[in-house]
């Protein structure tokens, strides 16, 4: 029992920043610019928190901070998909490997250090205790007692649902990426939409980034996201852009992500072995998802 | 609209054109493919600026530089392409872009109450919650309607609305128009179906070639008038004493039946032969079956019924089959299906053959010596103008990329030759140099086939003409006596009046 309620648990925390991402690129996907970059921005946000946070001693402005900075990078990638009609996935590369190049350079500059920046002075973000939940046997130590981001990422779902189907906003959204020239002529805005969209999820991407490096820990370190932000990629293509279902698939790899980490506690299995079970999970579910829709003869 | 002028390089699509329509009418603009209308219209809704010319609304001058200009003027234009996003629903899709709000959110409700109301008043009954993609043709014609009344628009003009509707929905798509114009709205209505015109129409405009051949009151007018002013007069034939066709068939079609594109059938039951050293020629207002009767012979599009090409079964052969047979196809689009237009001349020239000796070594190997040779001897032959063979075809003009597509067909010793709209968009010069071409290969007892829509062309090179109609073959006549009148009747279903 004990054993079940910590993979829980630990399912929610790691699947809180594959949430956050996961909705950002599910806002890149519906207006039709797939947010390769995703995994530079989800860096650019975890190095701001722990900065800005650090410099400034107070951990709230090092997460407003992840998510103004990971805004400004993909500020740049919107510029170069949106105006310079570059390929999305040259653009999305570059900018993942710029930003992975940048912050190592300036883990350097900055603190003289190579890998990983601890600074000992940052406080974690705080956990939060659900009232009565809380006392509730089972569901409590399950769902109270968790980082905010954690809450945060369960609103981003239910703010990314609102915002796509019951806000005009979310409906240019989808007319422009799926069909974009009967959305110029319905006489929306269609750059500003593309720009507005990318740059929510911009928003979204900083705080996956953050919960990394403020909410699980307090440090920034190199490849810190370890392909997070692909595997959130993947739980929008399993869930069809749609939030509830790619929500639903982002539960399902931080499930096996957590049951990886308790594989390898204690049970003389190489710990290599159990961690490419999430990876493993993502291709099959992705084959399986990809041989449904052919036999069903539909796309995305 | 007084005195519309609109250049494209090298063709002038309306030439001082005047065009009125009065408040509560259904007005006709009709003509050939290429005649103008679309680009009359499109100035009108302001995708396009006119080169010269002023629109008048109500009597004052109006400035319409995009459609919005239009919109807020009161003109809307349902495009022969659909403006609708497939996975919205219905109401999403009318309301797109205007949607009524409560705080925050789209009021719902109020969405789906003046939408009611509009179907109601108009008769366009929808079911407002599926989504686009589920509801028939007909049902989206509708929503785009509605998409204009509930932006208020007054003149509401038509693009080629029949050309996708089964004719039940014809039938529902002019009550509706009817009941339009009860309401004070106008309706101008882009048509080459004379039978249309007279069933709904009050006035007819027509325009051939980008002038304006005329207006008349629909009442006064019979659709023989009408077809007259479409296809214009007689021009001379060439009195060419040609040696007769052989008996023998070399490409026979046999009950053939294909769908297009939207899942309807394009061709009905046609069956029809060409013989050795005989061109026929295909007429047809464009939209008939022409496109799909030729990607069935290319191979491109399912068919039903038999095709033979020299006493050869194509039913389960391949394109390459097809092409190794002596098929030569002058495909209807020159840029998207004839040529690469990124690629070099000589590979444009040896698309066919590449593969085959002495192009490729056994080892798969492409000689690059062998075929730019190749490509230098075409080049000279057919008179190509290019900066040699390694000139991007994209860069050609028009009649030389066509060249290239001759050279490569016709230097292939075909049995059988498929030319699709040959000359469309070519100058004299090179139209002169295609018509020769094609004669040649006639006298070489190649089987021609050639779809056009330029009746002097058919008559010109052609021993017999078929008309499509619907999908089916309506007449059948000999070239050397037939009148573009009989011709327009054809074209226009009219079967009984020729006999």
């Amino acid at each position: 029992m004990e054993a079940l309620t910590n993979v829980l648990f630990g399912t929610l925390r790691v699947s809180t920043p594959l949430l956050l991402a996961g909705m950002a690129v599910l806002l890149s996907q519906q207006i039709n610019m797939l947010n390769i970059a995703i995994e530079g921005l989800m860096l650019a946000g975890a190095f701001s928190a722990v900065v800005v946070g650090a410099f400034l001693g107070n951990v709230w402005l090092g997460l407003l901070a992840s998510m103004l900075f990971a805004m400004l990078f993909t500020l740049i990638f919107a510029l170069f998909v949106i105006d310079l009609k570059a390929n999305l996935i040259v653009a999305g590369l570059a900018l993942n490997i710029l930003a992975g190049g940048l912050l190592a350079y300036l883990l350097v500059v900055w603190f003289n250090t190579r890998g990983v920046y601890s600074p000992g002075t940052l406080d974690k973000l705080p956990l939060i205790t659900i009232p009565i939940i809380d006392q509730i046997p089972f569901l409590g130590a399950v769902f109270s007692g968790h980082g905010v981001l954690t809450y945060v990422s369960w609103l981003s779902v239910i703010f990314t649902s609102l915002l796509l189907y019951r806000t005009p906003l979310g409906t240019h959204m989808r007319a422009v990426g799926e069909h974009k020239e009967a959305a110029e002529t319905a006489g929306i805005p269609v750059r500003r939409v593309q720009y507005t969209a990318l740059l929510i999820g911009g928003a979204m991407a900083g705080l996956a980034g953050a919960q990394l490096a403020i909410g699980d820990l307090t440090l920034f370190s190199e490849n810190m996201t370890n392909g997070r932000g692909f595997i959130a990629m993947a739980a929008v293509f399993f869930g069809a852009a749609r939030p509830g279902l790619t929500a639903l698939g982002c539960l399902l790899f931080g499930l096996f992500d957590a049951l990886q980490i308790r594989l390898q506690i204690g049970t003389g299995i190489p710990p290599q072995l159990p961690q490419m079970l999430p990876y493993l999970i993502v291709v099959g579910t992705l084959t399986m998802i990809a041989v449904r829709r052919k036999l069903k003869g539909t796309s995305i | 609209m007084r005195g519309i002028s609109k250049m494209f390089p090298g063709v002038i699509a309306n030439d001082r054109i005047d065009f009125s329509v009065e408040r509560g009418t259904i007005h006709a603009l009709v003509g050939e493919n290429g005649a103008g209308k679309s680009t009359l219209m499109r100035i009108l809704y302001g995708l396009y600026r006119p080169d010269e010319g002023e629109i008048f609304i109500e009597g004052k001058k109006a400035a319409i530089r995009n459609p919005q200009d239009a919109i807020r003027l009161g003109i809307g234009m349902v495009h022969q392409e659909f403006q609708l996003v497939p996975s919205l629903t219905v109401a999403e899709n009318i309301v797109l872009g205007n949607e009524p709000l409560k705080s925050i959110w789209v009021d719902r409700k109020a969405e789906k109450e003046s939408i009611i109301k509009l179907s109601k008043r108009f008769g366009l009954h929808v079911e407002q919650d599926l989504p686009i993609r589920e509801v028939p043709v007909g049902v989206q014609q509708r929503v785009e309607i509605l998409k204009l009344l509930y932006r208020k628009a007054q003149l509401l003009i038509l693009d080629e609305p029949t050309a996708v509707l089964t004719p039940q929905e014809v039938d529902g798509l002019f009550d509706v128009l009817k009941r339009l114009v009860t309401e004070g709205h106008t309706i101008i209505f882009i048509t080459h179906k004379l039978g249309e015109v007279m069933d709904i129409c009050d006035k007819a405009t027509v325009l051939r070639h980008g002038k304006l051949i005329g207006t008349v009151n629909v009442a006064d007018s019979s659709s023989t008038e009408l077809a007259r002013m479409m296809v214009g007069e007689e021009v001379l034939r060439p009195s060419e004493e040609r040696h007769p066709a052989s008996k023998e068939a070399k490409l026979i079609l046999d009950d053939i039946s294909a769908r297009g594109d939207r899942g309807l059938f394009a061709l009905k039951h046609i069956s029809f032969k060409v013989n050795a050293g005989e061109v026929v020629g295909i007429a047809g207002v464009e939209g008939n079956g022409q496109s799909e009767l030729v990607e069935v012979l290319s191979g491109l599009r399912e068919y039903e019924g038999m095709i033979t090409l020299a006493s050869v079964d194509l039913k389960t052969e391949s394109i390459r089959f097809r092409r190794e047979n002596g098929m030569a196809i002058i495909p209807e689009s020159r840029k998207t299906q004839g040529l690469n237009l990124l690629g070099k001349v000589s590979e444009n020239l040896i698309v066919n053959k590449y593969y085959q000796k002495p192009y490729s070594a056994k080892t798969g190997v492409l000689s690059w010596k062998r075929i730019t040779e190749f490509a230098k001897e075409l080049i000279v032959k057919y008179d190509i103008r290019a900066d040699g063979p390694d000139a991007v075809a994209g860069t050609l003009s028009g009649g030389n990329a066509q060249k290239i597509i001759l050279a490569r067909e016709l230097s292939s010793k075909p049995v059988a030759l498929i030319a699709a709209h040959p000359t469309r968009g070519l100058d004299i010069a090179a139209t002169q140099f295609v018509h020769h071409e094609i004669l040649h290969m006639r006298a070489e007892n190649v089987a021609v086939l050639i779809i056009s829509a330029d009746l002097d062309e058919l008559i010109t090179l052609s021993d017999r003409i078929l008309v499509l109609f619907e999908g089916r073959i309506v007449g059948e006549v000999d070239a050397r006596t037939v009148t573009h009148a009989q011709l327009g009747l054809l074209m226009a279903g009219l079967t009984d009046a020729v006999s």
